[in-house]
Parts: C-alpha cells; structure tokens; sequence
C-alpha cells in the first residue's frame, strides 16, 4: 500500500489543537493586557494574575508568542501540505480562520515594526493598524466560538479516505 | 494629526479609516520613514541653573492653549477604584512643585558638595524624549508618538487617559486630567479617564523655526538644543574638559535631553526629592530592549519552523510502508 491510499493518524492531529488552543488563548490574554484594563477591572488582584497588570511582562509574552506563531504557522502549512492533504482538506470555516489569523498577524508585524527605534508612522497610520489588529481579533473570537459550538473543525476527511 | 480636528470628527474618521481597511484600502504610513540622524537634542547645563524658574512660566505661557478644559461634573466611573485625576481648579493649575497637566516643567533642587563646598544646585526636569519611547511604543492606540525630530507627543485629541504611558515610562512622566478628550465620547464610565499631558518640547513652535520657550527665556542659557550627534558632542567635552558628568545619553537605551552635572547622578539622585510629578536620576536600562531583539526573533522563526517540518515530512514518507493506522 502507498501514502496516497492509506488512511493515516498522524501526531499532528493530536498535539496542534491543545498547543493552538494554549498560544492562541495566551496571545489573546496578553494582547488584552496591552490595554489598561486588568488593573482596573480588579483581574490582576486575583492571586496569581498580578503579572496582567505589568504592561512590559505582557508585551514579552505577545512578543514570545509571535515568535512561536510565526515558526508553527509554517510548520502547519508545510506539514499540512507535505503528509495531510492526500487525506483531508481544509473546511471553509478553516479558510475563514487562516484570512483573520493572517489579517491578525500582518497587523501585529506593523505594530512590531512601529516599536522599532527607527521607524515613525503617522498617528492616524497607527491607529488603523491598531483598530484593526484588535478588530480582527475580536472576529477571530467570535468566530472561533460559532465554529466551537456548530463544530465545525479545519479538516475534512477526503473521499476514499 | 491636525490639531483643530475635533473629537467627534476624529472619532468618525477612525472608523472610517478602520472600515476602510476591512476593505483592504490600507492608508500608507504618512511618514514611515527611518531616522536619518536628525534627531533633536537637548543639554541641560545643571552647572548654570540658577532657579529662577523662568522656564517655568515661559512654559505655561506659551502653552496655555493646550492645557485641559475639563467638563464637569466629571462622569461617573466604574469601578469606583477608578480615580479622578484633577489639576483644573485654581489651586491645582497653581501648582510648580511637581509636574502636573498644567504644569509640563518643574524645578527640582540638591544640596551637594561639589568641590568640597556645600551647594544648592538646581535644574529643570521634564519629559526626556527618549529615542526609543516606551510611552508611544506601548501606547495602545497611538495617541503617544515620536515625531521624526524626535520628540515624543501626546496627541490630546487621541489620548484616552488610561496612564499606561506614565506607568511605562522609566520617569513616570506624563499626567492626568479627568474630564477631557475622546473618552468622554466613548464609554466614559467604563474606560478611559481623560487625557495625558507633558512637555511636547513646544514642537508647533519648533515647527515654525522657533526655539522651545523653555530654553528661549532663561537667563543663564542652561539648555541648547540642536542636532543630537553635535549635542552629545559637545556633552562629552564638557565631561573631558570640565569633569562633568552625563546623564540621558544611554538612558532607557539613550534620550533626546542629555543633562552635564558637576557631581555624579547618583549623588544627585540621592539628593532630590522624588515621588509623583518629581522624577529620579536612576540608571535606566533600555526599556524597549525586548521589542527589537524579539522582532528579530520573528524574522528567524518562520526558518525555524520550516526546518522542523520539513525534517518531520521527510521522516514520516520514511516510513510509508508501515501499518495503516499507526500513529505517525
Ligand atoms: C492571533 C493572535 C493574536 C491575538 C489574539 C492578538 C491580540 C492582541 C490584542 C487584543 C491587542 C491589544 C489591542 C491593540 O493594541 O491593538 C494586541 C496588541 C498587539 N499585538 Fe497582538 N494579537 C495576536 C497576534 C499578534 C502577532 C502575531 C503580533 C506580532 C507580529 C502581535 C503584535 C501585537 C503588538 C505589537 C501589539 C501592541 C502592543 C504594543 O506594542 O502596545 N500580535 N494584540
Ligand atoms: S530659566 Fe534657566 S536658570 Fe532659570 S530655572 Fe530655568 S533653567 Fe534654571
Ligand atoms: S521620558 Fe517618559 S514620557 Fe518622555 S518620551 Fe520617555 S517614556 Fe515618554
Ligand atoms: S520644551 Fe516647551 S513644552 Fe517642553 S518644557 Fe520647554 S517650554 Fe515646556
């Protein structure tokens, strides 16, 4: 029997969703720690939780997590292409996924690179990319709850598989 | 942004703007541009300030204008551990001991020996427009931003007074006042809590060529201003030629206002009163350090990603003949 005809498990299957779900949750906190709110909404007092009011502990975690976004969006894609898509293929609420995480990302790279010493953008520049970066975000929350609730994953068995 | 753009028209704007790039109509950054050494610098001459505070009104003279006009009474907020910030009533707009909305220039005051002589030495404190800001690199919506010439602004039609910016800030520069700015059009209980204010080193008057009124009205021409290579220059002549000591050059990773003392910093710092309003002389580490090198962690990650899978794929078509259903 060859790859193309066997159905396969691969490890990927089992370990993305716990390792998306936990970076995805943590870029979500820490991003909302970017905003002064956990202090005064009484969140940090919970024991614990103090380090969400510490506005550079959270910018380091965004960071981090971005880091390991970046590496394991690449890594998915080439795994997904090189061993999963003989088997399945993405659902369309996995294409509506990708559009906002990328929209979220492209955001996140211009809010990076405006903390950079050297480049300057213009105020209304910054707040679009901001506005936005947390927009989409937003969608990706909301939608990430429709699909949790009406089930609907990122792969589909193919046919024959 | 202009300055006579008012509130609810900015409001509007930026959800136009934002809508606007949801139709993937993305506004080019206006300015995104790399510093081309043009930095502006101060040097506070500690050696020659009288304390006269002279700067002092010059300051609040010329930057009337943009002082706070706060609505009251003041919304309600929640939760009520929220708390109002107010410096508009009489007494409050009086205030030069401190830093305050009305008040962006302060006088702080050491005796120290310089030379073996008990002496009062004094010097003007003030945002020190760091190179690379924290209060506009963290500021969440670009309210706080450096300007090319380097100076750091709070856009007071922007600012939502959420303090983050001062609570950032390795001086705790900037402050409050309640009851004023795009907050107040919002959600005025729930978040926000009026607008930040510090010295914006008069940046419309050096818009126009004019010098900061600060360093124009004092008497004893303590501070200069210029290019900043020439002012660190010339910060390090006073250093070799007159054992002077520096401050603000590496600060939080260096600051556009570099300040020459007759003793060292630490000296001074252990001789000024601190606390709200009264900024230290601390050491200060590059704030901002982990921003830049984590970005370039992001540019490195993608490869790192890609080496793994790769590696992976290639070990898992190794094993294509294995048993169906084996976990891979
Ligand atoms: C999918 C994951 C992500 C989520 C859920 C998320 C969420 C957020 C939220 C809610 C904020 C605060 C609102 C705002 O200031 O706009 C924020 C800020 C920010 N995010 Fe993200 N974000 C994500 C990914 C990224 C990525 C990939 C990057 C970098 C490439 C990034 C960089 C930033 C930066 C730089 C800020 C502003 C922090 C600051 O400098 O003040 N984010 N994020
Ligand atoms: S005007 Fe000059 S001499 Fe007077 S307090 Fe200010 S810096 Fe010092
Ligand atoms: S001193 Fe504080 S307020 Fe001034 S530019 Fe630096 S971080 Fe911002
Ligand atoms: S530069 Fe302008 S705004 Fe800043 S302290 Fe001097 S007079 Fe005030």
């Amino acid at each position: 029997m060859t790859l193309a005809t066997t159905p396969r498990v691969f490890a990927e299957q089992r370990f993305f969703k716990p390792f998306y779900f936990l970076l995805l949750f943590t870029m979500g906190l820490t991003g909302f720690g970017q905003m002064p709110i956990f202090k005064r909404y009484y969140i940090a007092d919970i024991p614990g939780l103090g380090w969400l009011a510490d506005f550079y502990a959270t910018h380091y975690i965004h960071y981090i997590g971005a880091v390991v976004l970046f590496g394991f969006f690449v890594y998915a894609v080439v795994v997904y292409f090189g061993l999963m898509r003989r088997q399945f293929r993405l659902t369309w609420a996995a294409y509506v996924r990708i559009a906002l995480l990328a929209l979220i990302s492209i955001t996140g790279i211009f809010r990076v690179l405006k903390n950079l010493p050297d480049v300057v953008f213009s105020p209304m520049f910054t707040m679009v990319i901001d506005i936005s970066h947390l927009a989409f975000m937003m969608f990706f929350m909301a939608f990430g709850i429709i699909f949790m609730i009406s089930k609907k994953g990122w792969l589909d068995k193919k046919l024959g598989f | 942004m202009p300055k006579e753009l008012s509130r609810r028209s900015f409001l509007k704007g930026s959800l136009v703007a934002a809508c606007a790039t949801c139709a993937s109509q993305v506004p080019l950054p206006a300015s995104a541009k790399a510093k081309d050494g043009q930095e502006l610098a101060t040097l506070i001459d500690i050696r020659k300030c009288v304390g006269c505070e002279a700067c002092v009104e010059a300051c609040r003279e010329v930057n009337d204008f943009k002082y706070p006009e706060p609505e009251k009474p003041f919304p309600k907020m929640y939760p009520n551990r929220v708390k109002v910030a107010d410096w508009s009533d009489e007494e409050g707009r009086e205030v030069r001991d401190r830093l305050t909305p009305y008040n962006w220039l302060t006088i702080q005051s050491a005796t120290v020996e310089v030379d073996g002589e008990e002496t009062e030495l004094s010097f003007p404190r003030r945002c020190m427009h760091c190179q690379n800001p924290p209060c506009a690199d963290l500021c969440p919506w670009g309210a706080a931003r450096k300007l090319e010439n380097g100076i750091t602004v709070i856009h007071s039609d922007i600012c939502l007074g959420g303090k983050k910016c001062q609570v950032v800030c390795p001086w705790d520069i900037p402050q409050r006042q309640t009851g004023v700015g795009l907050y107040l059009d919002i959600l005025p209980s729930l978040a926000g809590n009026g607008v930040m204010y510090k010295c914006d080193r008069c940046y419309n008057r050096i818009a126009e060529g004019e010098m900061p009124a600060c360093i124009e009205e004092c008497p004893e021409d303590v501070q200069i201003i210029g290019p900043r290579d020439e002012i660190v220059a010339e910060a390090h002549r006073l250093a070799e030629e007159e054992g002077a000591y520096i401050y603000g050059e590496t600060e939080n990773g260096g600051t556009n206002t570099l300040y020459v003392s007759p003793v060292p910093f630490e000296t001074l710092n252990k001789a000024i009163s601190k606390g709200p309003g009264q900024p230290h002389f601390d050491k200060v580490e590059d704030q901002m350090a982990h921003a830049d090198n984590l970005a370039k962690a992001m540019l490195i990650a993608p490869f790192a990603g890609l080496a793994a899978a790769v590696g992976r794929v290639y070990k898992v078509s190794k094993k294509l003949d294995d048993k169906t259903g084996e976990v891979l």
